[in-house]
């Protein structure tokens, strides 16, 4: 099989954090997450909260970033409560400072 | 004025211009039910299955191009529906599925009848809704049809809590959804694209089910034309193209003729519409069109460079696409490139053996088609039937084929039939079926028989599950398991016994004379005959291998 179905060293391995604007509703959370998990492509972190009045929120993922992140990405803007999605390098603060909560 | 959440939902629907539902009533959906039998207004279709509900109402989507829709109740209800859904998915067919819930009070109290329908759901569609106040359907409604006919078609999913059905709302003033605006063409892309073919040497068209849904048939055959393009077909375009235009070169993939294969092994250029690379159609990934670069045209850009990367990659609506590039497409003979095609053509044709005989499986179809006119609506189920009949059926207009193609859902043909017939009452429905297939949804038989539509079924029975049996056969050392059945299923007694006519090509001194009698009959009938279960379709890709690696043909 090819080489994208082999699972890397986690540590080792390179990452992303995507930044989207979904409509804020019981249900979007299942749709993001369903999206990864139903093609085995890991979520290492995940942070959600309202903003402004509530109508949105903003989710960010912590990503692997492998060749199927292009793809994962285009699926992700395909979701119908999925605004627009942005992408940021995983030294990005948003979980960086999230780390000492896990320590 | 005020109305209940039922009677807003059938208002709504009429506003969509929905005259047809298909469906199966329960507890959770009654409401809705009451308010159907009061508005009198949408003719509902009582399936006996609710897979056969939502494959009727894909039936009438996939003949006519507008969504079609399905209503269930909750809990068995819904989990039945899931299949015809992920086929409509997996196909690209509009559809708004409807289904009833528990109250909203009860949801997650494991009520009776009650399952995540929302969740259920998720995978299968392309959005899905769990309406939480009667004064939210107008909008709910609105963006289900408007989502299922915008960009790449889908089905939608609208659960409704029954405590929602009963609310009582002010009405508002309703009207039809408006598709979204398809994506804007890049210029640069599409003049990219024009040079490409301009300058191509060994160019192949190949479309896909997205040239169907795009009423683009009639621009793709002028671009084949105009630039001198011979043309491959994946299973849901078939028709895009007349199969006997000569540029045609039939289907491509898994069971396509050793010659189409061949074309596109020698390819400089791919042009690839509305088609996304799907496994049955380029085999092994990496050894399709090994010579050729890709101009990819597709409405989704995640298609793009899913499985084969794109020289040049366009996102839009088909139609809209193909109109901006055929002004800088050059007319081109292209007869040494023609010529070879023509020449592999003709030194690896596809083989029918048994054409005359109508009651061997190439010959059934050909009779079968020398008795209709290209109106007549032809759906499949699953199978070597379906591939028999994709081979050998003269495909000349679009949505005269109606199959399952991406989820391959065995019971698919019957049901789908019927929707055609509902949608399209004046053509002729012809349903090829195997009697694996039939079985799975047999019985929707009595709603033909109950709304007495013109389809008629060709059993090409081998009692067998004929394409796992030619698998086993060719791929595991002939152990045939659980392939063959034990006994006989007497199909005509069980038709007569459901209200069809039944017609037993097997005990006919005339077969001919008998088929096309049947034929031409008005309403539902079997027609019945035995096919040799040894009988294979070929050539075959084995699974996995690369397009030129055919066995038999």
């Amino acid at each position: 099989m090819n080489e994208l179905n082999v699972v890397p060293d986690a540590a080792s391995e390179k990452k992303a954090v995507l930044e989207l604007a979904v409509r804020n509703h019981p249900g979007v959370m299942t749709h993001v997450c369903g999206l990864f998990a139903r093609r085995a492509f890991n979520v290492e972190g995940i942070l959600c909260m309202p903003v402004g009045d509530g109508a949105e929120s903003r989710i960010w993922l912590l990503v692997h970033d492998d060749a199927r992140l292009a793809q994962m990405t285009l699926q992700v803007e395909k979701l119908e409560d999925v605004l627009n999605v942005r992408r940021h390098g995983a030294d990005h603060a948003v979980f960086e400072r999230l780390e000492a909560f896990f320590h | 004025m005020e109305m209940t959440g039922a009677q807003l939902l059938v208002r709504l629907l009429e506003a969509q211009g929905v005259d047809t539902i298909a469906g199966i009533p329960g507890g959770a959906a009654l409401p809705l039910y009451d308010a159907l039998a009061s508005a009198g207004t949408i003719r509902h279709v009582l399936a006996r299955h609710e897979q056969g509900a939502g494959f009727i109402a894909q039936g009438m989507a996939r003949a006519s191009g507008k969504p079609g829709v399905c209503l269930a109740s909750s809990g068995p209800g819904a989990t039945n529906l899931v299949t015809a859904i992920a086929d409509a998915k997996l196909d690209s067919i509009p559809l708004v599925c409807i289904t009833g819930q528990v109250p909203l009070s009860m949801i997650g109290t494991d009520a009776f009848q009650e399952v995540d329908t929302y969740g259920l759901s998720i995978p299968v569609t392309k959005h899905n809704y769990l309406v939480r106040r009667a004064e939210d359907l107008p909008q709910v409604v609105s963006d289900a049809f408007r989502i299922a006919q915008s960009g790449r078609p889908g089905p939608v999913w609208v659960d409704i809590p029954k405590d929602v059905q009963t609310q009582r709302v002010a009405a508002p003033t309703v009207s039809a959804c408006v598709p979204d605006q398809t994506p804007e063409v890049r210029e640069e892309a599409v003049l990219g694209a024009a040079e490409m073919i301009n300058r191509a040497e060994r160019p192949v068209l190949y479309l896909g089910g997205g040239v169907i849904a795009s009423g683009a048939s009639h621009l793709a055959t002028t671009l084949a034309e105009q630039a001198g393009l011979p043309t491959t077909m994946t299973l849901m375009a078939l028709g895009a193209m007349p199969v006997d235009h000569p540029l045609s070169i039939g289907m491509l993939g898994m069971h396509g003729a050793r010659y189409t294969n061949y074309v596109l092994q020698e390819a400089d250029l791919l042009i690839c519409v509305g088609a996304r690379f799907d496994d049955r159609a380029i085999g092994k990934a990496a050894q399709f069109c090994p010579e050729a670069k890709i101009i990819h045209i597709d409405i989704d850009a995640s298609e793009i460079d899913k499985i084969k990367t794109a020289h040049i990659g366009i996102q839009g609506d088909v139609t809209a696409v193909l109109e901006r590039l055929l002004p800088h497409v050059q007319v081109q003979l292209r007869k040494k490139w023609l010529s070879r095609v023509n020449s592999l053509r003709s030194s690896h044709p596809l083989q029918m053996p048994g054409l005359d005989d109508p009651r061997s499986h190439y010959g059934l179809v050909s009779a079968v088609a020398a008795c209709l006119d290209d109106e007549a609506i032809i759906t499949t189920d699953v199978g070597q039937h379906q591939m028999w009949v994709a081979q050998a059926y003269p495909f000349r207009r679009p949505r005269q084929w109606l199959t399952s193609g991406g989820l391959g859902t065995m019971g698919f043909g019957l049901p789908a039939a019927i929707g055609a017939a509902l949608a399209e009452p004046g053509r002729k429905v012809v349903c090829f079926s195997g009697d694996g297939s039939l079985q799975m949804n047999i019985q929707e038989m009595a709603t033909a028989a109950d709304e007495g539509v013109d389809v008629k079924i060709i059993l090409m029975n081998n009692q067998s599950l004929g394409l796992v049996h030619q698998q086993q056969d060719m791929f595991y050392g002939k152990r045939i398991f659980a392939a063959d059945y034990k006994r006989p299923t007497d199909f005509i007694r069980i038709a007569q016994g459901f209200g069809l006519d039944a017609v037993d090509l097997d005990r006919s001194a005339h077969p001919r004379a008998s088929l096309a009698e049947a034929l031409a009959s008005k309403g539902p009938t079997l027609i019945h005959c035995s096919i040799d279960v040894n009988q294979k379709v070929f050539p075959m890709v084995p699974p996995g291998a690369a397009n030129i690696e055919m066995i038999g043909g």
